[in-house]
């Protein structure tokens, strides 16, 4: 049983894409209500819970309209469950790109082809987030939203494909030849604003700083492996960091099950005695 | 501090790259805005449907309008259409808006972009039928067609037939003429043209409505009696001569020869 | 471009500044244009559908027809068509044509039960004799019957007319042509005296009134509707339109007087008008008093329905009574001088046409009640107008009637014909033009539409009917028949002279176990017969042969036994005859597709397979009453057959149609030009039977004020058809008129020559007071007929109107017409069209799914409140062109007792959200 969290993540993933896509071609009903319609940027389930991208609604909202009620009590509603769940938990649980830039660490691992074609840095995404918010304001269109491969791909699936497919191809390719976690990792301003949800999320990888033996298994399988940074994860007792994805990858392959889902407020900072402390001390 | 002197210019060279990078992609980036939401003028929105440029910025791209269309008549634009991406909007010679009683449409949408307040269909505006090609058009030619005026669904009012007599034989020929004020641009009539390509299309009304200068009235559209307490004007508006010297320098300049 | 044609486009453009007419195209264009249509061949045609009869030519190449254009030529439509018109090109072509004889079997054997199975005409045809012969020897001649048409060619209709009549010596024969005008035949008969128009469609320019009564021009007659509004147009000080409907239609969007009425009440109106033309004294004395006499017959003549509920569902019952017994109404008391609430006993259904001639003085006591005030509040069909408003229409409608010198022409379709008192409303229209002396004059006539293309050429010129032989001749009068034997060479006595079942008979004795051989030709009887329910059953559940000759898969050949594919109308020689007397031919443009062969083969080839001993015999003829025949019985004619030489050995085909005068019209025939004939080759004679029965048939009517052409003259490149009586190779534009008739004699100004029913006896308003018969030769009979109330009518249960009809985009059942994808595309399914208070009342809105129901079936229907046609509240119209809302399986199958045509337009219905 070495990947559990990602069979669930991908159960997960399908059953929203499921629901999604029920409702537009099955008619798939609630008490006499679409089940979930929509799509991920904003939806409704059951004819009773708005709910809406709540990146998207900001960029609705810079470029200077009023927006209706229901959009934003749906993205309020949204920012309050990831900002529970831990804000990148959209990304590895949700995001239908996930599986693509999944599949394309995994062909490079099996290919094994290593290194990166270029040097980007993971706060570039921060800096397109910024863009994006920005040029939303001055272009009065939700700049991301327009070109956003997420929507691309979640439309498509839904509401059929056109060329929409070679978003995908090229995002595959850059993660698969250009660089690691290209997309996820560097680019993606929507992963960038829930790494800044996820700062306050209150579910987190919680780290037990006394069984951990430095073996490193964790960061080998971690898309974001800046975030086990173990001293500061010792420090707070957990994955402290937003870029987290609580995508759980790392659980199942500590030998020492040290990582485990946690509440923020059940981690326990580690002593800041020395790991090489006397067992007796304590007696 | 060689060191420090290393940073430093390392923290300048960092930040001048940003600063370069954000400029390039931001213009690049908008560049790609332009090019998608203003891809097409002609694309036909869901009843309710803000003007184009207010309904590019608040459409979410949610697709709600278009799950509870019950005809299917609208579609979520995708890579490659000729309409801004992942908008709503609808080909009437494929599936015209069957003008629900009740617009679900309008109710799916969360962001407001169809205006709710749009609660009778009849209002709706999404385009205004043209008969475009008065040469084909089969009514215009005097065969009994006028299959638009009949199928309408707002026949009579937003299609009407004037006769006129044809001159070539001794039968009149009833021309189809649409109102814009009551079409809704469904695009029903230009499902059932009869023509191969048909010769009544819908646009978007932007496209299809000219304008009357607004120094001009029609005589005969408004009433208007002559004023009887006349107020006058004490001045006449700063900007009329603004551009005296312009004429003074031509007065000036004297002949040519 | 030749220089006709220059000229033609340029004075076009110039004539018609103010619209755009096109421009020429580019040279290169032409010249390419031109290349690829270099090979194409055109000739004349006619358009397939209505009875408007407009000219086409055809333009074929490698034996399809590839284009149709309307004949600039022709005088009815001058080069233009309607959208129906516009795809006659398309129609041949649906996909799903049928190319093969297609039988019931269960392992290779026919069976009732079985599936539809590809077989060959030999086989078909075998099952089919063996079928026809089981019912003729168990039941007789009235045991087997044609279900025809009024889109028979000429030559069709004469064929299985004569094979039925002078063959089987059955009368079992009837057109859908009876749901269509046999109230307008009556009218004429009872009136003239000979049937069909005094006018023509060229009254529509000269008149200074169009009035259309229950006729949708607009959409059913598009292109004379457009003659119509141009004459309104071009002369808008003088020319009045006015539009009597039952809901607003199309016509309204050209009418200056749009007078909505209740269903029915038509009848009181013209009475009102009557009664109005007698007070204003606008009466033409002098014409009247030359050229016409009075006459009324019997009101309690029942409704067409079956004197006994045995076969009627449970809820038809009390529809069904009235046949027996009606109480009147408040309205139909004061119509008919009697008192509400009495019960009157339907005593003459047997004998409804009995009629006398009556005085001035008795006429006028008859219109008398018919006063404003009782006319408008009894026939104001929308609620939702106030009186006074309905009652100056109506006045303003008299003063147009009656203004001197005024021309003022009617016009009417299936409004006045499909009703329960369709021959009396026809015969008022007369009454009130006749009493004007407004007739059988340029602009001035009523005149009666009819809907098939050769409804008259065919089924009434033919007289494809049950009751009727050719040229107005009928089966129970003896000189006729003797005329009919003499003509066609058969012994005396041949001829039955009990008419047979109506088409709507037809369908009860299928389902009385009656009739046990039926032959569907040209329709779709099925889907377009009223109150469906019981003959789909009877079809499919009796024990009974169904043959349905189709050239597509309808809901007639879904409930047969047999299907035979048939050739469509550029696939064969034909003629058909439109509304105006217009009798026009066309040549065959390709081959028909597959083992597809024209009718006209079919009988012919199914007439091989009689002997006359098998059909001359002696045959039994239940109830048969003549004075000339052993009751109940046909005599056997074989031995008076052997003394003129036939042989009992003889087939039918030799002795009805290849006769040696017959066979001397040859094929190869010059008129053809090359064109083919599918019936020459099929038959493998060199015989053009055509041609040769198109000749025979036209003796019948030569010299008898029906003349037609030569059967080349139609042919004749400067010809685009020719009205009948054609004398001296010249047309007759109007009837009765000295002016123009030939057959009107000298210095009578006008005659009635009409030669049927021209003896009458004397009576009052109730009934016959002098038994003696007079004549009235060369007299029009102004009837007096009252209001009566319809015998369905909403009540609380069913609370709605339900109207029936047709659409400009569909023809009939939508046999073709569905199968053009633009036409489908336009109107792809039938809907209800209601006023939206009354949706809104029952739930419903716009594009809502509704159960229609009445006492005899129910279907679904899309609910349309704002379309082409305008309802007044508790009115509904469902056209019937669309078989997923089969609307006749709720309409009534109450007929006009006197013509038998079927009310389609009136009965009661509730709706309800599915």
């Amino acid at each position: 049983m070495r990947t559990p969290y990602l069979i669930a993540r991908r159960l997960v993933q399908f059953m929203v894409l499921m629901l999604f896509f029920g409702t537009a071609h099955w008619g798939w009903e609630l008490a006499g209500a679409p089940l979930l319609r929509g799509d991920l940027s904003a939806s409704d389930f059951a004819g009773v819970v708005p709910m809406a991208d709540p990146f998207a609604t900001l960029q609705l909202f810079l470029t200077g309209h009023l927006l209706a009620t229901r959009v934003v009590v749906g993205a309020a509603l949204v920012l309050l469950f990831y900002g529970l769940l831990g804000g990148r938990v959209f990304c590895s649980w949700v995001c239908p790109i996930n599986p693509v830039t999944d599949l394309a660490a995994w062909t490079r691992r099996r290919l094994g082809i290593e290194g990166r074609m270029m040097h980007l840095s993971r706060t570039l995404r921060f800096w397109l987030l910024g863009l994006g918010l920005g040029l939303s304001a001055l272009s009065g269109v939700a700049a991301f939203e327009w070109i956003s491969p997420i929507g691309m791909l979640h439309r498509a699936v839904i509401f059929g494909a056109g060329a929409g497919w070679i978003a995908i191809v090229g995002i595959f390719l850059f993660d698969l030849l250009f660089v690691p976690h290209g997309w996820c990792g560097h680019l993606c301003p929507l992963g960038a604003f829930y790494s800044l949800v996820g700062r306050v999320a209150q579910v987190r990888i919680g780290f037990d700083a006394k069984t951990c033996t430095h073996c490193g298994e964790c960061t080998i399988i971690c898309p974001e492996p800046h975030v086990l940074n173990l001293k500061r994860a010792a420090e707070a007792g957990m994955v402290a960091s937003g870029d987290c994805t609580n995508c759980g990858r790392c659980i199942p392959v500590c030998p020492e099950g040290t990582l485990s889902f946690a509440w923020r407020g059940q981690c326990e900072p580690a002593p800041p005695a020395p790991p090489a402390a006397p067992a007796g001390r304590n007696q | 501090m060689a060191g420090a002197e290393r940073s430093r210019r390392d923290f300048f060279q960092r930040l001048a790259r940003g600063a370069g990078g954000a400029v390039l992609g931001g213009s690049v980036w908008a560049y790609l805005l332009q090019e998608q939401a203003h891809a097409t003028p002609f694309a036909l929105r869901p009843p309710g449907a803000l003007d184009e440029e207010d309904f590019l910025a608040t459409c979410i791209k949610c697709g709600q309008c278009v799950v509870d269309c019950p005809y299917d008549t609208l579609d979520l634009a995708k890579v490659g259409d000729p309409v801004p991406i992942g908008t709503p909007h609808f080909v009437p010679r494929t599936t015209p808006c069957f003008m629900c009683p009740d617009i679900p449409c309008v109710k799916a949408c969360p962001t407001g972009a169809l205006d709710p307040g749009l609660t009778d269909i009849a209002q709706a505006e999404m385009g205004i039928a043209v008969l475009v090609d008065h040469e084909n058009c089969l009514s215009w030619r005097g065969l009994r067609c006028e299959i638009c005026h009949r199928d309408c669904p707002l026949t009579n009012t937003a299609i009407t037939v004037e006769p006129h007599p044809r001159k070539l034989s001794k039968h009149a020929v009833f021309v189809p003429v649409v109102h814009s004020d009551a079409c809704t641009g469904c695009g029903v009539c230009e499902k059932s043209c009869p023509l191969p390509e048909p010769a009544i299309k819908v646009l978007p009304p932007a496209l299809a409505k000219g304008k009357l200068g607004e120094h001009y009235r029609f005589g005969w559209t408004t009433e208007n009696a002559i004023t009887q307490e006349f107020d006058p004007a004490e001045v006449a508006p700063e900007d009329i001569g603004s551009r005296l010297q312009e004429s003074m320098d031509y007065l000036n300049e004297g002949l040519t020869p | 471009m030749d220089s006709s044609r220059r000229d033609f486009l340029k004075a076009s453009i110039a004539a018609s500044s103010a619209m755009a007419v096109g421009l020429p195209l580019s040279k290169e264009a032409r010249a390419l244009a031109s290349q690829a249509e270099k090979n194409w061949q055109w000739d004349k045609g006619v358009c397939r559908f209505c009875g408007t009869g407009c000219g086409l030519l055809v333009g074929t190449h490698n034996g399809r027809v590839v284009a149709t254009k309307g004949d600039p030529k022709a005088p009815v439509n001058k080069g233009l068509n309607c959208i129906k018109g516009y795809f006659n090109a398309k129609i041949q072509y649906g996909k799903d044509r049928i190319t093969q004889p297609l039988l019931r079997m269960t392992n290779g054997k026919f069976d009732k039960k079985g599936k539809f199975q590809p077989v060959s005409w030999e086989k078909a045809f075998d099952v089919m004799e063996e079928q026809f012969k089981k019912a003729y020897n168990e039941l007789g001649p009235t045991g087997v019957a044609i279900f025809g048409s009024g889109q028979y060619t000429i030559q069709e209709g004469y064929v299985s007319a004569k094979l039925m009549k002078a063959g089987f010596r059955s009368n079992n024969i009837d057109p859908n042509a009876r749901h269509c005008m046999a109230s307008a035949v009556v009218g004429f008969i009872q009136t003239f005296g000979i049937d069909e128009p005094a006018g023509t469609y060229d009254d529509l320019e000269l008149t200074d009134t169009v009035v259309t009564w229950g006729a949708n021009m607009a959409e059913m007659h598009p292109i004379l509707w457009s003659r119509a509004a141009d004459n309104r147009l071009s002369h808008p000080e003088r020319v009045r339109v006015v539009n009597l409907t039952t809901q607003r239609n199309q016509c309204s969007t050209v009418a200056d007087l749009e007078i909505v009425f209740r269903p029915g009440t038509d009848l009181a109106i013209w009475n009102y008008l009557a009664r109005e033309i007698l007070h204003r004294d606008a009466m033409d004395k002098d014409f009247v008093q030359k050229h016409c006499v009075f006459a009324t017959g019997p009101y309690d003549i029942g409704y067409g329905m079956r004197g006994t509920d045995k076969f009627a569902f449970a809820a038809e019952r009390d529809t069904q009574a009235k046949q027996r017994e009606i109480t009147l109404d408040k309205w139909e008391a004061i119509a008919q001088r009697k008192t509400a609430g009495m019960k009157v006993k339907q005593t003459h259904t047997k004998k409804p046409v009995a009629h006398w001639m009556i005085t001035f003085e008795e006429f006028k006591r008859g219109v008398e009640p018919y006063t404003l005030d009782f006319v408008a509040e009894l026939a104001k069909g929308d609620v939702d107008e106030s009186l006074e408003d309905f009652k100056k229409k109506l006045v303003q409608l008299a003063d147009l009637y009656c203004e001197k010198g005024r021309k003022v022409a009617s016009f009417w379709t299936m409004g006045f014909n499909q009703h329960y008192r369709g021959s009396w409303v026809n015969e008022q229209a007369y009454m009130v033009h006749l009493l004007l002396g407004k007739h059988a004059q340029p602009g001035n006539g009523a005149f009666s539409l009819t809907g098939q293309p050769s409804a008259c050429g065919t089924a009434r010129e033919v007289g494809t009917f049950a009751h009727r032989l050719p040229a107005d001749m009928v089966v129970f009068n003896p000189k006729h028949r003797a005329r009919a034997e003499k003509l066609w060479k058969l012994p005396a006595k041949t001829l039955n002279p009990k008419t047979g079942s109506h088409i709507v008979k037809i369908m009860r004795d299928l389902e009385e176990g009656k009739i046990k051989f039926a032959w569907v030709q040209v329709n779709n009887p099925f889907q377009a017969t009223a109150n469906t329910n019981h003959w789909l059953k009877a079809a499919r559940e009796m024990d009974n042969f169904i043959v349905c000759s189709d050239p597509y898969p309808t809901i007639s050949g879904k409930v047969a036994d047999l299907i035979l594919p048939s050739a469509m109308i550029f696939e064969k020689w034909g003629a058909y005859g439109n509304a105006e007397r217009r009798t026009q031919m066309w040549r065959q443009q390709c081959p028909p597709p597959g083992q597809a062969r024209s009718d006209v083969w079919q009988v012919l080839e199914f007439s091989k397979r009689f002997k006359l001993r098998e059909v001359w015999g002696e045959k039994p003829i239940p109830g048969l009453q003549d004075a000339d025949f052993p009751p109940g019985k046909l005599p056997d004619v074989l031995p008076a057959a052997q003394a003129m030489g036939y042989s009992p050995d003889a087939t039918l085909y030799d002795v009805l149609f290849a006769t040696p005068e017959n066979k001397r019209y040859r094929w190869p025939d010059p008129v053809a030009k090359g064109h083919d004939n599918c019936t020459v080759q099929d038959l493998g004679e060199n015989w053009f039977p055509e041609k040769a029965l198109f000749e025979e048939y036209a003796a019948f009517g030569r010299g008898h004020m029906h003349d037609l052409a030569p059967f080349d003259r139609y042919y004749a490149d400067d010809v685009r058809g020719l009205k009948w009586p054609v004398v001296d190779g010249k047309e007759t534009q109007w009837r009765f008129n000295e002016k123009y008739d030939p057959y009107v004699s000298a210095g009578s100004g006008f005659e009635f020559y009409g030669p049927a029913l021209k003896a009458l006896p004397t009576g009052d308003l109730d009934g016959v007071t002098d038994k003696n018969k007079k004549s009235l030769k060369g007299k029009a009979k102004i009837f007096f007929r009252p209001y009566a109330a319809p015998p369905e009518q909403p009540d609380d249960n069913y609370d709605l109107w339900l109207c029936t009809g047709r659409v400009l985009e569909h023809w009939h059942t939508g046999t073709m017409t569905r199968r053009v994808p633009e036409l489908h595309r336009a109107v792809p399914a039938a809907q209800i069209f209601m006023h939206p208070e009354d949706a809104k009342k029952r739930g419903l809105s716009r594009n809502d799914v509704a159960v229609i129901e009445s006492r005899r079936g129910k279907v679904k229907a899309i609910v349309e409140t704002q379309g082409r046609n305008r309802p007044p509240k508790g009115y509904t119209f469902v056209p019937f062109f669309d078989e997923s809302v089969m609307i006749n399986k709720v309409t009534l199958d109450v007929t006009c007792p006197m013509s038998k045509e079927t009310d389609y337009k009136k009965c009661a219905i509730k709706v309800y959200k599915a």
